[in-house]
């Protein structure tokens, strides 16, 4: 036992720096294995006929990431425009790492491919793409449903996700497609009319009127095009979105997407004024950007390369992936697709995450979910992704600049099959308001920024309290404070009342926004969306009735907030009227019909590994906890024959760790009725031999048997044993008969074992008994402490310097009453330095010194010696040659003023008087003192 | 006689003296006095009275009841400035009376909760220690692993109580200003008052069981030194030592080891559809920490040399 606690000593520094060490190496080992490997891949470049009869062919660069094993199925990643295969490059990894052929190219006018861009022409990149599709069919690292039909997934993000909902209309090889913030139309999507004259039927959440005739959405539109032009890509959105459970400072700086896209190359300089784009395209662009307006002819061409061409023969499983913050693809391009793909019989399964090209590209678990349709739909494995509905709602609040996301699941995106979307009315109320159209539509409204949306809403909450709206320019709508909590859920719709005002006009462009007002005024434009309309007037001045779709949008309006419709006439991302008008506006109905698609919170998994550990952890407390228990059964341990002996230590020793021992080999016993004096200087190993007998030290070596049982650290035994050891212990909050009492109580014993009212009386203290402990003084400490040792007036009564402290009256009492203790038939054993106090109050004595026995017995016994005579006289060696020469007399030595005689039989008066006649003068005779000596011989050095 | 005079009667020794000759103890089997009972000492009821009467508890029991209306006031006396409205929990308080509660429970969350649990279960055997106190009460003798699970539970109700009290007082002084509106939570959901109570209920439930390793290591400190204010500090160190590490984003997944990491965990039950998870894994966290540390310190004080 003490050998092991040394070594425990001895090894504690070098034993922690192996655990240090080794927890350091676990955390580096498994952190390492997080590193991702570069997935290979190989380039290759394929000719595809630069049209379906043209002999020219452009070049497409491509790359094929393998995965580990092969073959498996193959994923297409398109990439967005003005990026090239190069900025896909990080998600292509992703997805070989989970097990996918992947193919990525550079579509044609983009990256190192060669040729013009078509805007995703079903003749052009489209026939590209199914030459892709061809080359994944002869590729044997790729799984096949048939000679020549690889088992294929296309995804990509916005042109890549048109293309990919282009290729699986046209292709049927495609087997599940994944189109990501793409449009379903584009002349829609560029040039939006949210009226319509008759309300719209239609049952999703997120339709708008899709109305013809459209207002250009200028900023954007320029934006998408100058990406064709330099390949620098300010379309993409940059970073990626944020996600539930994120915080801020955690979204990875990398750029899977956006516009990287550029850093394969130098910008290629603007090859003439239409870049790369086709003549047909760029005409089409020039128009609309010079007029405003579209042609028919330039309508055509958007709407033959937009993805509703070929929606109604999409059959394959499609999940859309469509943005929140998104004002160049809304969320009601992701709907009219939904619609068109269920009615033609296609699965489909819609998510609205919190980004888009305002707000950035999907994070890493929506990449994961990605990856999880495509790992279903082409491997079979996982869970089936099913058909359902997901949203993310971004809170009304950010804490510590966190954004605080959850995101909403519902069975199924309302309105395809089953039910219509649910819809709440808000009354609206303002009566009819003037709004007026600055000359040249300038200056306008702001209500977002296109291309710096997304930076603008990672930094804080900016983007969506951007939006100004001018004064006289518009006309505003307001509800009551709401009662209760409203999630917006998609498109509202109203129905407004538009005429002409002073000036003639014959029609009117007007932004429609939805604010979330809050009780103290801040205004919020959910998504920092606009809805544009185009509404003509009646000449006679009437007003002509709209129905107008709001933009879709995604914002819990909090109770006590109310929302705020507004009708302005200029917005700075469109193209405004240039005439000066004037208009009168207000509602057609008094109210705004506000979309809500209830759902659960999506909830990560339970942890069921934590779970377990949980229920791992109690057992294991549990279990310790009865281990300890038997341990402690097993501890007991008495001797019968000593049942009536108060207290028997054999081969006590005590040693600390460094080699001091504060015992050693240290044994007697103490009868019964003994007062039994342990005396011994300071630093005797007194107290620590009373504390070893009280259960507080742990022997190091031999034992303590009271009353037969052996002691360890709480006994039953030790309820004997009344102790007074080193010092009072009190609650100093608390009075000293609360102590006593508290005390008691503490030891679980009936009360009237404890004679508390007799202690107290020894203690003595009178009416201080009720004053708080802390106010006592070092004398009246100790006797309440020798007071709560006597409580129930144990056998065995433990003193350790009782007299420390008191003053003579008080000691002359204290040893009465240990004296008187004893003879009540209890047991007493009391350690001092002092000799006088032994000899003066007990009837046996123990001599301790360095930790040893030095001396044990009768206090008469030793102090009488046996038959050692002191003669205290002037001349020591005189007096000792006189003792030498009695007969019988031996043994004789002569100290500094006395001589000392081992007499044998010779009365002590016989010397005595042999001494004075021989003329030495006697000052004292008696019995040698050998405890005296043996003491001071102790304490004297 | 003078009241004030500290002297034994001679009578009062003659009374005990015959006491004493006429008692004579009964044993038991084990060795004990016939009335001693190792299961019936230091009952919890005992030293809670022990606790309950100490200054120190009484002020931190106080002061838990004053926060809510400190809090309340200096809503009131503060300037509403619309466009700092972009805050967490903070500028949701006033929203209802049980955002008031949340407000409550997420600023005293990182330091004041723990602290309390610490001075309980640090100051518990030290104090002990450091009145001298502690040997007399093993010599009594209450058995060591009974008086530290007695002391243990007895801190962890006293504990319980505190953390109850704070969100209890906030909720009255909450209904009282705010009145007892839709809880909104930071995601932007709102659930009615009644939810709200309950996931209160619930939440005061959960930091109860996350603040079990503060427990531990503080009864674990508790048992290692005989000065209370090195326990209490200690394990209030360790436990900014944690937070400051938990802000540290390069550490990653790291931080999921932290003691302290799940702590907030309990805003979750602010949602209508609760998510467990990060709940349960702040469960784990907390027992394995707590029960580590208790384990450590039961075995640090069963072989302790008591010599304070």
């Amino acid at each position: 036992m003490s050998r092991l606690s040394r070594l425990r000593g001895r090894w504690t520094i070098p034993a922690l720096i192996v655990v240090l060490a080794l927890v350091a190496g676990g955390v580096y080992f498994t952190r390492s294995g997080d590193d991702p490997v570069a997935v290979p891949y190989k380039e290759a470049k394929i000719d595809a006929p630069e049209s379906p009869d043209s002999t020219q062919t452009v070049t497409i660069e491509t790359r094929l990431y393998l995965p580990q094993q092969t073959p498996a199925p193959a994923i297409m990643l398109a990439h967005g425009f003005g990026g090239s295969l190069r900025s896909v490059h990080t998600q292509a990894e992703e997805f070989a790492r989970r097990g996918f052929v992947v193919l990525t190219w550079s579509a044609r006018g983009f990256g190192r491919s060669t040729g013009q861009i078509a805007l995703n022409s079903i003749d052009r990149e489209v026939r590209d793409a199914q030459k892709l599709l061809d080359f994944l069919g002869t590729r044997d690292e790729v799984q096949k449903d048939s000679a020549g039909d690889p088992r294929v997934g296309v995804t990509g993000a916005s042109y890549g996700g048109a293309l990919s909902l282009l290729l699986a209309g046209v292709d049927k090889r495609v087997d599940t497609i994944v189109p990501v913030i793409t449009y379903n139309d584009l002349a829609q999507a560029l040039l939006p009319n949210s009226a319509s004259a008759t309300p719209r039927a239609d049952a999703t959440p997120a339709a708008t009127s899709f109305g013809e005739d459209g207002v250009f959405k200028r900023s954007w539109a320029g934006i998408f095009f100058s990406a064709g032009m330099t390949s620098i890509d300010l379309s993409s959105p940059t970073g990626d979105a944020p996600e539930m459970g994120q915080t801020e400072s955690q979204q990875p700086a990398q750029q899977p997407g956006g516009n990287s896209g550029a850093a394969g190359q130098p910008p290629t300089p603007a090859l003439g004024a239409c870049g790369r784009f086709t003549p047909e395209v760029c005409a089409a662009y020039t128009e609309v950007a010079t007029t405003g307006r579209a042609s028919q002819q330039t309508l055509e061409l958007l709407r033959k390369s937009s993805p509703v061409a070929v929606t109604d023969q999409i059959k394959q499983p499609t999940m859309l992936v469509q943005g929140e913050a998104d004002t160049l693809f809304g969320l009601d391009q992701s709907d009219a697709t939904a619609r068109q793909i269920a009615a033609a019989g296609g699965k489909v399964k819609m998510v609205w995450y919190a980004g888009g090209h305002d707000g950035g590209n999907p994070g890493t678990s929506l990449r994961g979910e990605i990856a999880d349709w495509m790992a279903f739909h082409l491997q079979g494995k996982g869970n089936d992704p099913g058909t359902g509905f997901e949203y993310t709602v971004q809170g009304a609040f950010r804490s510590s600049g966190t954004p605080s996301l959850r995101t909403v699941v519902a069975p199924s995106y309302p309105g395809l099959s089953g039910s219509a979307t649910e819809r709440k009315t808000v009354r609206l109320s303002g009566r009819e308001q003037v709004a007026v159209n600055p000359a040249g539509g300038n200056p306008a409204a702001i209500s977002n920024l296109p291309g710096l949306g997304s930076a603008l809403s990672r930094s804080s909450a900016i983007s969506s309290r951007l939006s100004i709206d001018l004064p006289g320019q518009a006309a505003v709508f307001t509800s009551d404070p709401l009662d209760s909590q409203l999630l917006l859920t998609g498109s509202s719709t109203v129905r407004l009342r538009v005429a002409r005002g002073d000036q003639s006009s014959g029609e009117a462009i007007l932004f429609a926004k939805l604010y979330d007002v809050s009780a103290d005024g801040t205004r919020v434009l959910p998504g920092s969306v606009v809805a544009p309309f185009r509404v003509a007037l009646p000449p006679d001045g009437s007003a002509a009735e709209v129905n107008v779709t709001l933009p879709p949008a995604v914002r819990p309006v909090e109770s006590e907030h109310k929302l705020a419709l507004v009708v302005s006439t200029t917005d700075q991302a469109f193209a405004n009227a240039e005439q000066p008008a004037a208009y009168r506006i207000s509602l057609a109905s008094d109210s705004i019909s506000v979309p809500v698609v209830p759902g659960r919170n999506v909830t990560t998994g339970f942890p069921v590994a934590a779970l377990w550990g949980i229920v791992i952890a109690l057992l294991v407390l549990i279990g310790a906890g009865i281990i300890a228990m038997f341990r402690r059964r097993l501890a007991h341990d008495s001797d019968p024959e000593l049942s009536s002996v108060p207290l028997v230590i054999s081969g006590l020793t005590k040693s600390y760790p460094g080699g001091l021992k504060a015992v050693r080999d240290l044994s007697f016993r103490v009868e019964h009725g003994q007062v039994l004096g342990l005396l011994g200087p300071n630093g005797a190993g007194k107290t620590t031999t009373l504390r070893m007998v009280m259960g507080l030290i742990h022997p190091s070596e031999g034992h303590i048997r009271v009353f037969g049982h052996k002691v360890t650290p709480g006994a039953p035994v030790l309820s004997r044993i009344g102790s007074f050891v080193e010092g009072s212990g009190f609650l100093p909050h608390l009075s000293g008969a609360a102590n006593l009492r508290l005390y008691w109580a503490a030891t679980g014993r009936p009360l009237e074992e404890a004679h508390v009212e007799e202690a107290l009386e020894i203690a003595g203290l009178g009416d201080a008994v009720n004053r708080r402990v802390r106010t006592y003084s070092q004398g009246m400490r100790q006797r309440l402490a020798i007071a709560q040792a006597m409580l129930g007036l144990p056998d065995l009564l433990i003193l350790d310097e009782p007299t420390n402290g008191l003053d003579p009256p008080q000691i002359h009492q204290m040893r009465e009453v240990l004296r008187r203790y004893a003879a009540a038939g209890r047991t007493v054993l009391v350690s001092s330095h002092l000799l006088a106090e032994v000899e003066q109050t007990c009837s046996h004595v123990v001599v301790m010194h360095k930790g040893q026995l030095v001396a044990a017995g009768e206090v008469a016994d030793i102090a009488a010696g046996g038959g050692e005579a002191t003669f205290r006289v002037d001349s020591p060696s005189k007096a000792a040659d006189v003792l030498r020469g009695l007969e019988g007399v031996h043994d004789v030595h002569e100290d500094e003023d006395a001589v000392h005689a081992s007499m044998n039989g010779v009365p002590r008066a016989a010397a005595l008087s042999a001494l004075v006649a021989a003329g030495v003068a006697v000052d004292q005779a008696g019995p040698r003192r050998r405890l005296e000596d043996a003491f001071l011989e102790l304490v004297g050095e | 006689m003078n009241e004030h005079d500290v002297h034994t009667d001679p009578g009062a020794l003659t009374e005990l003296t015959e006491a004493a000759a006429h008692q004579h103890t009964e044993v038991a089997p084990d060795g004990s006095a016939a009335g001693y009972k190792a299961r019936r000492t230091l009952r919890i009821r005992v030293e809670i009275q022990r606790q309950i009467r100490r200054r120190r508890t009484q002020l931190v029991l106080g002061f838990l009841v004053l926060l809510p209306f400190i809090l309340a006031l200096s809503f009131e006396i503060g300037q509403s400035d619309p466009n700092r409205r972009s805050g967490g929990f903070v500028d949701l308080a006033t929203a209802s009376g049980i955002n008031f509660v949340v407000l409550t429970l997420f600023v005293s969350g990182s330091f004041l909760l723990p602290m309390i649990v610490a001075l309980f279960f640090g100051d518990t055997i030290a104090s002990e220690a450091s009145w001298s106190s502690l040997k007399y009460l093993l010599a009594a003798p209450i058995p060591r692993h009974r008086l530290l699970r007695q002391k243990a539970i007895a801190s962890g109700l006293l504990s319980f109580f505190a953390l109850a009290l704070l969100p209890a007082v906030a909720l009255a002084v909450g209904v009282i200003w705010y009145g007892a509106g839709e809880v909104v939570s930071p995601t932007g959901e709102a659930a009615p008052f009644a939810d709200g109570v309950l996931g209160m209920g619930l939440a005061v439930c959960y930091i109860a069981i996350n603040l079990f390793w503060v427990a531990g290591l503080a009864l674990f400190l508790s048992v290692s030194t005989d000065a209370p204010l090195g326990a209490v500090g200690g394990t209030v160190l360790v436990s900014i030592v944690s937070q400051i590490l938990d802000q540290i984003q390069p550490l990653e997944d790291l931080r999921n080891y932290l003691p302290t990491h799940y702590s907030m965990a309990w805003a979750d039950l602010l949602s209508t559809d609760v998510d467990w998870s990060e709940m349960t894994r702040g469960t784990f966290s907390a027992l394995v920490y707590g029960g580590i540390f208790t384990l450590l310190a039961a075995r640090q004080f069963k072989n302790k040399d008591i010599t304070s």
